[in-house]
């Protein structure tokens, strides 16, 4: 047993000079700074990202899902008229350990009603300016990031030839699944190296099937989702949309998200009924963006390990 | 043998990959915000000794290799096979020469080895990291010539062949560091 920190009194002291950068950031454009629960009463359907449950308690009716981001209620104020508002969350997300994963980590989550994503990304670029100093900036959709670095078109090719490809290159084994696995293979195995040498590397315009919470257009002929990543240094960094505001829509990709956990063997999540109503009530047109702030404090201080910027790592908390 | 899930993966973990049983050298955990979440393993294979990185889908898991270590001392070799015993219940092995491969120019009765066993057979065997052994072919040995850098070959009992120094003699015993072949001086006087 250690019962000592995991990481460094200076790494602690730059969380909290990093704290007071942003607080100071989005105070100077007058955003709200606001908080949410940490345990709501519905988790997320999304498949690929798994809630942890707590079960008992004199206060639960029902197991309640520590929450995996903010976004349902903080989208839930601005359906109620809260304008621009910010929050430093912890968030939970099960399974999720490694040297760039802890299960309990902080996000900063914000929202700024009437931008769209490229506007967004803009404040993004002058946030992490402020963090870390001027570095290189590069700003592609993810179409086009896939045909500069690696030559294939993610839009048009077929599975077979993005497994091919794949094949030819990595060594997955048995590995089997649809376009998007093999992409997010690509993705995570082959680009974000690449992306390493080249700074900050905002990605936008995701394919229509990774378009998550985001609003789904037509560009260049094909749906995307108006869904951006930012990588710093290969680190993957923040993921933010322009906001889906059809509660109809909504509901359904819900839904397709629940079908796809059966066919997975995945437990079903039920819906949330609050962020619905609130959709239905009328979410403002806006552009939301969260954002690592352990992985930021990694960059800020040069670290590589996830570990060395928290008091108590998974491990020891 | 029980599986073991990619969260259970530690260097040093032996299972079966492809019907070979390999070492977990390293794993790590890639997942997108939003995406299919990976773990990227470099694994060695114990019958080839080649090293490769496989991508799993989080959560998959592998069935673990009937693969331990053991210290063993070594007995003597027929020619075709190399022979070990476990100290403690006198239980002998018999090693192949694909399980011994270079390892036997370092072989010498009752010397201690690492043993690697796999379904109870010898896999791989390990040298101690240093042995002494007997020189028993080199030029003559210069008298006295104890400060020129010089080198020459020798020949020890196991047949291994080692660079030393110029006033060393046949007939004399050395110390010789397995992993690198590098002579490390004369044996102490036991």
């Amino acid at each position: 047993m250690n019962w000592r920190p995991s990481a460094e009194l200076d790494a602690l002291r730059a969380r909290a000079a990093l704290l007071t950068d942003i607080r100071g950031f989005f105070n100077a454009r007058e955003i709200l700074e606001v908080e949410t629960p940490l345990l709501c009463s519905s988790g997320i359907t999304d498949p690929s990202i798994e809630a942890l449950l707590v079960e008992r308690g004199a206060s639960l009716a029902a197991p309640r899902y520590l929450q995996t981001s903010p976004e349902y209620a903080m989208k839930r104020l601005l359906s109620a008229g809260s304008g621009p508002i910010f929050q430093i969350a912890r968030a939970f997300r099960d399974g999720e350990v490694g040297s760039r994963h802890n299960p309990e980590f902080s996000l900063l989550e914000w929202y700024r009603p009437g931008f769209d994503q490229q506007q967004l990304m803009s404040e993004v670029a002058a946030l992490l300016e402020l963090c870390l100093g001027v570095l290189p900036c590069h700003r592609r959709s993810y179409r086009q990031w896939f045909i500069d670095l690696l030559g294939i078109d993610p839009m048009l090719v077929s599975v077979a030839e993005l497994e091919a490809f794949a094949r030819n290159r990595l060594d997955p084994g048995t590995l089997s699944g649809d376009k998007d696995l093999w992409l997010d293979l690509l993705m995570s195995h082959l680009l974000e190296p690449r992306l390493a040498e080249l700074g900050v590397c905002f990605v936008y315009d995701y394919p229509e099937s990774q378009a998550a919470l985001a609003r789904v257009e037509i560009e260049g002929g094909v749906a995307v989702g108006r869904r951006f990543e930012v990588y710093v240094h290969g680190l993957e960094l923040a993921n933010g949309y322009h906001e889906l505001t059809d509660a109809r829509e909504q509901r359904q990709r819900f839904e397709r998200d629940n079908l796809r956990r059966r066919e997975h063997g995945l437990p079903e999540r039920p819906l949330d009924e609050h962020l619905l109503a609130a959709l239905e009530y009328g979410l403002p047109d806006c552009s939301g963006v969260a954002l690592g702030v352990d992985r930021l404090l990694m960059l800020a201080t040069g670290s590589d390990d996830i570990r060395e910027v928290l008091a108590f790592a998974w491990e020891r908390s | 043998m029980s599986n073991y899930s990619t969260n259970e993966f530690r260097s040093g973990l032996k299972v079966m990959l492809d019907g070979e049983p390999c070492s977990i050298l390293d794993n790590e955990f890639v997942k997108p915000g939003k995406g299919q979440a990976f773990n990227r393993v470099k694994l060695r294979n114990l019958n080839s000794g080649r090293v490769w990185e496989r991508t799993f889908k989080s959560g998959e898991s592998l069935e673990g290799a009937d693969v331990m270590d053991r210290t063993m001392e070594y007995l003597y070799t027929d020619g075709e096979f190399w022979y070990f015993m476990e100290p403690d219940t006198f239980e002998q092995f018999e090693a192949d020469e694909k399980a011994v491969g270079d390892t036997h120019l370092w072989l010498k009765e009752q010397d201690r080895c690492e043993v690697t066993l796999y379904n109870g057979s010898p896999l791989s065997v390990a040298p101690p990291n240093f042995v002494e052994l007997e020189i028993v072919e080199t030029d003559p040995g210069l008298k006295g010539d104890t400060a020129s850098g010089g080198n020459k070959p020798a020949k020890l009992s196991t047949g291994a062949v080692v660079k030393v120094p110029l006033f060393l003699s046949q007939g004399e015993i050395i110390r010789v560091d397995t992993r690198t072949g590098e002579y490390q001086g004369r044996a102490s006087k036991s």
